[in-house]
């Protein structure tokens, strides 16, 4: 049984690391982005390091994350992040469960405004993360969504 | 011009909207496209249905790349997303482009209306 359920925390860190990966570039950063963390390490801290490597992020509540406070179909959550903090760079939206997991992360140039939405599918009543970069710092904010039927399938 | 295209048929998985929203435009975006995470199993045959799911969609706005997105298969099927222009004018050209995990590809212009 925990053969299985480090095969699917695997997939489910390498489903996020295929995204971000592309960010990173170099071969040893893939690398480590692929590692397995050991068994008992908390998996947001994991993915968050890796997402941006060692900086500090800031909670702040300079970023709205707009989400229905119940959700009845889980594949289909709408989410619209917006953000007052200046020089926004990129917005990443993780869903905080077992394992963490990065969903999306969008890189804006200066012609848009910080602002994004998108539709997720969260299997069950999770915390989201956003994290917003700026040209100086991270900062994030979270904000909880119910779920009543779960969505990761269809 | 396919003879398609020259009928007015898009078959194209994209689809593109702006408004113009108080000198701002609003860029909507919706494509046709399964998202299967590779977890879920074929109800009938109970085989698991493969991974496919679109990794990476830029949208160009001009020919500058205005946004990157690195996503994977959390987000819904049939993904929609949507972007504020500061500005943009009629006439403009928006572009999205999209990549999935099996190396499809499409991609879709739209000029800013009126």
């Amino acid at each position: 049984m925990s053969d299985n359920r480090r095969e699917f925390i695997k997939k489910s860190v390498a489903l996020g690391g295929i995204a971000a990966s592309e960010l990173l570039g170099s071969q040893r950063a893939n690398a480590e982005w692929f590692s397995e963390p050991a068994p008992d390490t908390n998996m947001l801290e994991e993915t968050l390091k890796r997402l941006i490597k060692d900086k500090t992020i800031t909670e702040t509540g300079k970023i709205d994350i707009n989400l229905p406070k119940v959700a009845e179909i889980g594949s289909l959550v709408p989410i619209t992040v917006t953000s007052s903090l200046k020089n926004v760079v990129s917005i990443a939206i993780l869903v905080d469960e077992k394992p963490a997991h990065l969903i999306a992360k969008f890189e804006l140039s200066p012609a848009l405004d910080a602002f994004v939405s998108a539709r997720l599918k969260i299997p069950t009543t999770s915390d989201i993360l956003v994290i917003v970069e700026t040209n100086e710092k991270y900062y994030s904010a979270r904000e909880k969504v119910n779920v009543v039927i779960g969505g990761c399938g269809n | 011009m396919s003879l398609l295209a020259a009928a007015g048929i898009n078959m194209s998985s994209i689809k593109i909207r702006t408004n113009r929203v108080a000198g701002k435009t609003q860029i909507r975006i919706l494509i046709a496209h399964p998202m299967e995470n590779g977890l879920n199993r074929n109800t009938k045959t109970n085989e698991l249905i493969p991974a496919h799911f679109i990794q990476l969609l830029t949208v160009k706005y001009n020919e500058e790349v205005i946004v990157t997105c690195n996503m994977d298969a959390r987000i819904s099927k049939d993904p929609y997303f949507a972007f504020m222009l500061k500005g943009g004018n009629a006439g403009d050209k928006i572009s999205i482009n999209w990549t999935d995990n099996l190396g499809n590809k499409d991609a879709q212009d739209h000029i800013i209306g009126m």
